[in-house]
């Protein structure tokens, strides 16, 4: 049974005097035990959305949820504010974008690491600081007893992300959430993040929603991945056949526009035309037809529905990019 | 840390010095003075000017100005004319200021206690009836004269809650410590008296905590509505700690920056609203003796008084500034 099981999670943002705006439109994908799923795309796509969603922290008012979010045969859309509260932390654990700003300014890390302890696994402070000590060494930060006395501003970057993670990992959660980790990070300490949040979901079994606009991040953690494109799931393929053979034109743009060392002198960059909100709120056919290379007359006017075009991979295309007759010889 | 509360205090005696200087030539300056004030229009010019000369002010007015600062470097600020005429004015600001510290300390208590909830409230439910209602009513505090406001409570709630109006303490036999009247009888444990005295401070304070209130408010609602932006929110949210763990060490104690800063600069707004409240319930503080002491003339008094008054505000910003590092370690290690 899959750890965690999204089914036609639809989110729709509701403002008074505005149109309604689906932000996310029936997406479904399922996270096994220990798994490492991404889900990718650009800004707006609603890859966001879909975690808060999943933790309960989108606002009461104004956004209208539907579908079901099933951790462990439980849909944890339909539980009481309460119940969720206990689940938070304890069973789905979530690491943030921007590091300074999600750690609370005017309070010392070791009380933002031990109040989870505290909460869910009922430890007295003093024993919650012992055990906050060794978070903070296991994800790798030097002389962990000065640092639980220091402020978040006090820490580099790098040491305030992985203080998160130490925060969100603290009760051995089943599942981590981790939104855009390494965005606001240094490249060379993106690196070194990556490489501790795959060793620590390998060596404590935790399943890994890693939600990342970044090929790259994909490419070196995922398993299986997940490409949204404004509010839907466009292609959902294991991480070496999308990377061999993307088949939807978006992941196929996506791909084609990293820049490459070993490209010719003096060849251009291959972007993907316009951005997403040029074509919100669109009302039918397919959300990406104005930017796609392969658009039919049909792309415009009909919805593509999700396909299973076999090996396990899904895909929502009415012409889909053909695949590499060479590559899929070796796949 | 140190040094820079010895630089300020340093800033203090430089602007007393300034102070003292503008007071002296402006009191001076308005019409009327101490002598038609104690002998009426119509007293003859004889008697007017030996009471002027007694007084020292037929003087050039820095003769008079440099006497007075000689004076007052020995602790000598010279006799009342109009308050409580013959007394020093250093006695009457003893006697008057604990009277006026309780009250106003009542006052930013009541300010404080109502506020802070009330903002924190309204903050949460944004937009809301609940939110509307309270911005509306916290308007309304600003907007209300202070004495419009006195004169209600003192004519219409006093019967109905029946608590005193006058003074600030009924005839009975109490022992005085400190002068201040409540911790007096807290410290003597003569409850009667400690009670007494603090009915009597129930109406002016309540009078005196509305402008307070409603800034204290605004400003705690609008620091509320920064912080739940936040993301460290969303990560408090995240780790499922309680609503109250919540609102206390992420929301509140982020909010309270802008809440105690205002705090300090409401002492300006109770020493001015202290002057009506205490003339409308005859309170015996330094606003009642203000009061009075323009009536009259009270040249000494009024110097006196005015002075110390910007000490205590002085002070107070200060010791708001250096709250500033208590709350917010980012200013401590800079």
């Amino acid at each position: 049974m899959p750890l965690l099981e999204v089914r036609d999670l639809t989110v729709v943002f509701e403002r008074k005097g505005e149109q309604p705006f689906t932000a996310v439109d029936h997406v479904s994908f399922d996270v096994e035990p220990g798994q490492t799923v991404g889900l990718v795309g650009e800004s707006g796509c609603g890859k966001s959305v879909t975690s808060l969603a999943i933790m309960g922290l989108l606002p009461k008012r104004g956004a209208r949820i539907s579908g079901s979010v099933q951790y462990e045969g439980v849909n944890l859309l339909s539980l009481s504010d309460r119940e969720m509260r206990d689940r938070r932390g304890r069973d789905l654990g979530m690491v943030f974008q921007d590091p300074l700003s999600s750690l609370n300014p005017v309070i010392p890390i070791g009380l933002q690491v031990t109040e989870v302890l505290e909460r869910h696994r009922d430890m007295p402070r003093k024993k919650a600081m012992v055990e906050a000590a060794e978070l903070l060494d296991k994800v790798g930060i030097p002389d962990p007893n000065r640092r639980l006395t220091e402020y978040p501003h006090q820490l580099s970057g790098g040491m305030r992300q992985r203080a998160l993670i130490a925060i969100a990992l603290a009760c051995r959660p089943r599942l981590l959430i981790a939104d855009e980790p390494t965005t606001a990070l240094d490249v060379t300490i993106q690196a070194q993040i990556l490489a501790l949040l795959k060793e620590l979901v390998r060596d404590m079994g935790t399943a890994l929603v890693m939600i990342t606009h970044d090929l790259g991040v994909v490419a070196g953690l995922c398993d299986e991945v997940n490409v949204l494109y404004a509010g839907r799931v466009v292609e959902k393929a294991q991480r070496h056949e999308l990377f061999a053979a993307p088949r939807h034109p978006y992941t196929h743009g996506l791909l084609s526009s990293i820049p490459r060392l070993d490209a010719p002198r003096g060849e251009r960059l291959n972007p993907i035309r316009g951005s997403v909100s040029d074509n919100i709120p669109w009302t039918e056919g397919c959300a990406f037809a104005p930017r796609c290379p392969n658009k039919l007359d049909v792309c415009v006017r009909v919805t593509p529905e999700q396909e299973d075009i076999g090996g396990g991979r899904l895909l929502r295309c009415h012409n889909p990019v053909k695949p590499p007759v060479a590559e899929e010889v070796s796949v | 840390m140190l040094r820079y509360t010895i630089r300020r205090l340093i800033q203090l005696v430089g602007v007393v010095l300034v102070l003292s200087l503008l007071l002296f030539a402006w009191l001076r300056a308005l019409p009327g003075g101490p002598v038609s004030a104690l002998l009426g229009e119509r007293a003859t010019p004889e008697s007017r000017e030996a009471l002027t000369k007694q007084l020292g002010l037929d003087q050039p007015i820095f003769v008079q100005y440099f006497k007075f600062m000689g004076r007052a470097l020995s602790g000598d600020f010279g006799v009342s004319t109009g308050v409580q005429p013959g007394d020093s004015a250093l006695d009457i600001f003893l006697q008057r200021f604990p009277a006026t510290i309780e009250l106003s300390f009542l006052a930013i208590v009541i300010a404080i206690a109502v506020g802070i909830p009330l903002g924190y409230m309204a903050a949460k439910r944004r937009g809301g009836w609940f939110d509307n209602l309270s911005v509306g009513g916290s308007l309304l505090g600003v907007a209300v004269p202070v004495f419009f406001l006195a004169y209600v409570l003192k004519d219409v709630l006093s019967s109905a809650l029946g608590l005193p109006t006058e003074g600030r303490q009924d005839a009975i036999d109490a022992t005085r410590v400190t002068g201040f009247f409540v911790l007096d009888g807290v410290i003597t444990q003569e409850w009667d008296a400690a009670l007494n005295a603090l009915e009597h401070l129930i109406l002016p304070a309540i009078a005196l905590a509305t402008i307070p209130f409603a800034v204290v408010f605004r400003i705690t609602r609008a620091a509320v509505l920064d912080v739940l932006d936040e993301d460290f929110v969303r990560t408090a949210e995240s780790k499922g700690l309680t609503a109250p763990v919540i609102r206390r060490r992420h929301v509140l104690r982020n909010a309270m920056l802008p809440v105690v800063t205002t705090i300090g600069l409401q002492t300006g707004a109770l020493l001015a609203g202290a002057v009506l409240t205490e003339k409308v319930f005859s309170f015996a503080g330094v606003g009642q003796a203000l009061a009075i002491g323009f009536e009259r003339r009270d040249y000494p008094v009024l110097l006196l008084l005015i002075i110390m008054a910007t000490v205590v505000y002085v002070v107070v910003n200060l010791l708001v500034d250096l709250s500033y590092a208590i709350i917010d370690p980012r200013i401590r290690t800079r």
